[in-house]
């Protein structure tokens, strides 16, 4: 039963053959068997569970079903939800109990979506590979002496290992796709202002999203179809339309034209990887795509813009946790300075605290002309490239990393080798962009993945590809064995 | 050597939206302590700014009052610092691209003279909690209640000459604000609070001399205590062979005394860059011609219709015009009174004494303009004397009922009864044989004795006319 996807489970729901609180008891059942090896959630809420599943029981008893009533869920744990930890993998938060709901998950939650509970990440989602987490790291079900990418690590492993039938993730730099990639499911990173942020803790406000990751790009384009839409309590969400993400999941691709950008596919590409992603290209191609090379000459400098932007906005994004309204507090402060200075450096971790200093130095008078300004300028540039791509493509084919998961503590004390790592996925968020990571092959062992790339507002068009791409191969029914 | 002083004003206006200018939180002043402070207030991780609407118009209005340009697109900054009433870590401002830029008023000096004052902006911003030092034994309470309180801060070209121009400007910038109905301009509650950069220079000389800014002064009297003796600290510390250090002082009402605050060197690096969770802030004609169109009469031109429409006084209509408040009530009297004269006599007089006597702000006042009136109306009526009003205007002004209800009460109506009047101008005759020969035998100035006494039978109440002339026909026999 664990095996199927949301959308057969959702079916199987509306059939009868089992309840969601059958449903929802075998999940736990599953987490209580693995959780304590795999470190996928950081809080199991079976009580919550439970309750929301006989909820959902009766609801489709009533005729009231929704095509999410009774599909259990997880949450990464950077989503308020109300009156249950919400800890973004810090100490700072360990002892935070949200006193309100996220607009994400209070859409699944008024969906009729079950919460098993909140998955793993690095601390406030800075991180590749959940080895940050005040927590400790999440394991990769298909190796456990490997990350499994990051920062949403716990959602992948839950989806990858069958803890949950599907979870939300957030994406910075990566964060929804690249463990996507190395634990073999399918991730959205929607366009940003697609997806309401809030009560999404943030990291780097004008590059977080929030999206689905799931099994399938039906199970997506069902996730979506729930989450995205304009929120008047965050600013920076959208105020247009919401597709019907499943509309088009079955066009053909007659006629499609694939963009495969050549800085994507240069020298640090692993070979494994690249021969699993030109072989997905030639499926595509057979499906009716077309496809050329095409330059994203800037791509190499996302990494400098980002790791200026992303730090400089956390660096204030971070400054509210100061020991005084909730969160940590060191013991017995003699002052105010004391207060502040201990509660931070006790409350936050290594690379939250390395994030915070990069951030203020380059925000610093005299420095910002020279970082801060420059990295604007670059994202803007790396924006133009993309536009530029998209007057001779309809979407852009890339793989979604360089290499496959590493092993655990492999780069924890390489921070800048950790960063170009993430050197594919970068400039999808500084352009706020949506893209798509799919399972596209194996290397050693290990999942490897690619990432449809589409212009603003077209993730019905990404879905519908990644969908038609499903339909013809079989990565994405790969699953680890436990 | 002659000083020149420079003063330039940074005034801090809370604009009166009904919820904060990044949330929906009440913005009532005086609530419990943190019975006003929301998801957004209290900073929680995950809540997001939204910009309140209404806190732009006010901003707009403003910027065209003081005919200044308005910014079509005006962005938000964070500007970063630790304080616990700060409880984001950073201030929500505006800094490159604020709403208002360059703008100008006119100031009247004491010898009838206008200075033009240059307004360099006015930018939107938040306001910070209170700390609450006090109650709580070796510790420091915190009231979120005003965080997130929308404010306009105007920004002087350093243009002023002396305390009382800063003064003067000061008051110019409240009355626009309260006429266009942007803040209530409370000084006591903090509505609009003031630092002041003061600087003095050679008289003579072009080039700045260094400045000091003197923070969150609350009144139009310690304004101008506080840069006079600031004034006098630059020119003592000069005169002695000093320097001045460039920094931001305290203002010590009780001592009349500054001190400093922190250096410069101790200052902040505020790390501004542009608030990534709120949009630019984008602007059209329409939307500025609309705001245009809503604004209220300014003072400059009420004194002018004062004057053409009312027959009043350059003075008078200069005071009437002064506050909105006063403006809005004297025209409200007139409504009722019918008489421009008499509703002027009044507000300037008995009103403003009363209020001045209780400390009141003509809002506050007991004596509504409509019940003003309709007192103004029982001396055109011949009900009361003038005299006799003023007692009744008190009596209303504690409370004590409408002027028909004290008229009526305290027996006050004007004895008009010819009747009357002769039976107590019999007694007075009847009681003063002396005073009544002397008259009679050429002493005049006796008359007003005669009145003294028949008003003082009459309690006030005769008809003063009436007294007048039955006293002159009895005397003459």
């Amino acid at each position: 039963m664990l095996d199927k996807t949301l959308t057969q489970l959702s079916a199987g729901l509306a059939r009868g053959d089992f309840s969601s609180v059958e449903l929802t008891q075998a999940y736990l059942e599953r987490i209580r068997s693995h959780n304590a090896d795999l470190n996928a959630y950081i809080t199991v809420t079976d009580e919550i569970a439970l309750a929301q599943a006989a909820r959902a029981d009766e609801q489709r008893a009533a005729g009231n079903a929704n095509p999410l009533t009774g599909l259990p869920i997880a949450h990464k744990d950077i989503f308020c939800t109300e009156g249950v930890r919400t800890s973004c993998g810090s100490r700072m938060l360990d002892n935070f109990i949200a006193p309100y709901e996220s607009t994400v998950t209070a859409r699944l939650g008024s969906a009729g979506a079950v919460m098993l509970g909140k998955t793993n990440l690095d601390e406030f989602a800075m991180g590749s590979s959940t080895e940050s987490s005040y927590y400790g790291p999440t394991r990769n079900p298909w190796n456990r002496e490997t990350v499994p990418g990051g920062s949403s690590g716990g959602s992948a492993t839950a989806v990858a290992a069958r803890l949950a039938a599907a979870a939300t993730g957030t994406d910075t730099g990566g964060s929804i796709r690249q463990p996507a990639a190395f634990t073999g499911i399918t991730g959205l990173k929607p366009t940003y202002g697609r997806v309401s942020r809030w009560g999404m803790i943030a990291y780097g406000s004008s590059l977080d999203c929030g999206g689905p990751m799931t099994q399938t790009a039906e199970d997506a384009a069902l996730m979506l179809n729930t989450i995205a839409g304009f929120d008047p309590k965050d600013s920076t969400s959208m105020d247009r339309p919401v597709d019907d993400y499943k509309a088009r999941l079955n066009e053909p691709l007659a006629g499609l034209r694939i963009g495969l950008p050549k800085e994507y596919f240069g020298d640090g590409l692993n070979e494994g990887i690249r021969a699993a992603v030109m072989a997905a290209v030639s499926e595509l191609e057979k499906l009716g795509a077309t496809v050329k090379e095409i330059s994203l000459p800037r791509t190499e400098l996302s990494i400098p813009a980002y790791y200026i932007i992303a730090p400089a906005e956390a660096s204030t994004n971070l400054s509210r946790y100061d020991g005084v309204r909730y969160g940590y507090r060191c013991q017995d402060p003699v002052d105010l300075e004391d207060l502040y200075k201990r509660s931070r450096a006790e409350g936050f971790g290594a690379e939250v605290q390395r994030r915070i200093l990069v951030g203020t130095y380059a925000l610093s008078a005299g420095y910002y002309d020279a970082y801060y300004k420059k990295a604007q300028q670059l994202r803007r540039l790396i924006r133009d490239d993309f536009q530029t791509g998209f007057r001779e493509v309809d979407v852009i084919l890339a793989p979604t990393t360089p290499s496959p998961a590493w092993t655990l503590g492999e780069k924890s004390n390489d921070p800048v080798a950790m960063y170009l790592e993430d050197i594919y996925t970068l400039s999808t968020n500084l352009a706020g962009l949506p893209a798509l990571a799919l399972p596209c092959g194996q290397v050693s062992g290990l999942p490897v993945g690619l990432q449809l790339i589409g212009n603003y507002f077209e993730e019905s068009h990404l879905l519908n590809i990644g969908h038609q791409y499903q339909q013809a191969t079989n990565w994405h029914q790969q699953s680890p064995v436990l | 050597m002659e000083w020149e002083t420079v003063i330039g004003l940074e005034i801090h206006v809370q604009l009166s939206t009904r919820s904060k200018i990044f949330s929906g939180s009440s913005t009532q002043y005086g609530a419990e302590p943190n019975t006003q402070a929301s998801l957004v207030d209290l900073a929680m991780p995950g809540a997001l700014p939204v910009f309140n609407e209404n806190a732009l118009r006010k901003a707009v209005a403003f910027g065209l009052a003081i005919d200044a340009h308005i910014g079509k697109r005006s962005v938000f900054d964070r500007k970063n610092y630790f304080y616990p009433d700060s409880p984001k870590g950073y201030q929500i401002t505006q800094m490159d691209e604020p709403i208002v830029g360059l703008g100008e008023v006119d100031i009247v000096l004491d010898d009838g003279s206008t200075r033009t004052i240059g307004v360099t902006r006015a930018h939107l911003e938040e306001d910070a909690g209170k700390s609450l030092h006090e109650d709580f034994e070796g510790m420091t309470g915190i009231d979120l209640n005003r965080a997130g309180t929308p404010l306009l801060e105007i920004v002087s070209e350093p243009d002023l000459r002396s305390a009382k121009e800063a003064v003067a400007y000061l008051k110019k910038i409240h009355s626009i604000v309260t006429y266009i109905g942007i803040s209530d301009g409370n000084m006591a509650e903090g509505s609009l609070r003031c630092d002041a950069n003061v600087s003095i220079r050679p008289k003579g000389q072009t080039e700045f001399g260094t400045r000091t800014e003197i923070k969150n002064i609350n009144s139009f009297k310690f304004v101008e205590k506080a840069i006079n003796v600031e004034v006098q600290r630059h020119i003592d510390v000069i005169e002695d062979g000093g320097t001045i250090t460039q920094e931001t002082r305290l203002y010590d009402a009780d001592k009349n005394e500054t001190r400093s605050m922190r250096s410069k060197e101790f200052a902040n690096d505020y790390r501004y860059f542009p608030e990534p969770d709120l949009l630019p802030v984008e602007i059209d004609d329409a939307y500025i011609q609309d705001v245009r169109d809503h604004l209220p009469e300014l003072p400059d031109a009420k004194i002018e219709r004062f004057k053409a429409d009312y027959s009043l006084s350059d003075y008078d209509a200069t005071v009437l015009a002064a506050s909105r408040a006063m403006a809005d009530y004297f025209e409200a009297v007139v409504d009722v009174s019918k008489d421009a004269k008499l509703a002027a006599n009044w507000c300037m007089g008995e009103l403003a004494g009363q209020l001045n006597r209780y400390e009141q702000e003509i809002s506050d006042s007991p004596v509504s303009a409509a019940d003003l009136g309709l007192l103004i109306q029982r001396i055109q009526d011949n009900t009361v004397s003038n005299k006799i009003a003023k007692t009744v205007f008190e009596a209303m002004f504690r409370g004590e009922g409408s002027a028909d209800e004290i008229i009526e009460a305290q027996g006050l109506k004007q004895v008009s009864d010819s009747g009357a009047i002769e039976a107590m101008i019999d007694e007075v005759i009847a009681a003063n044989p002396g005073q009544v020969a002397d008259y009679r035998s050429g002493k005049d100035k006796l008359f007003g004795f005669f009145v003294g006494q028949v008003m003082k039978a009459s309690k006030g109440q005769a008809n003063p006319a009436q007294v007048n002339d039955i006293l002159k026909s009895k005397l003459q026999g």
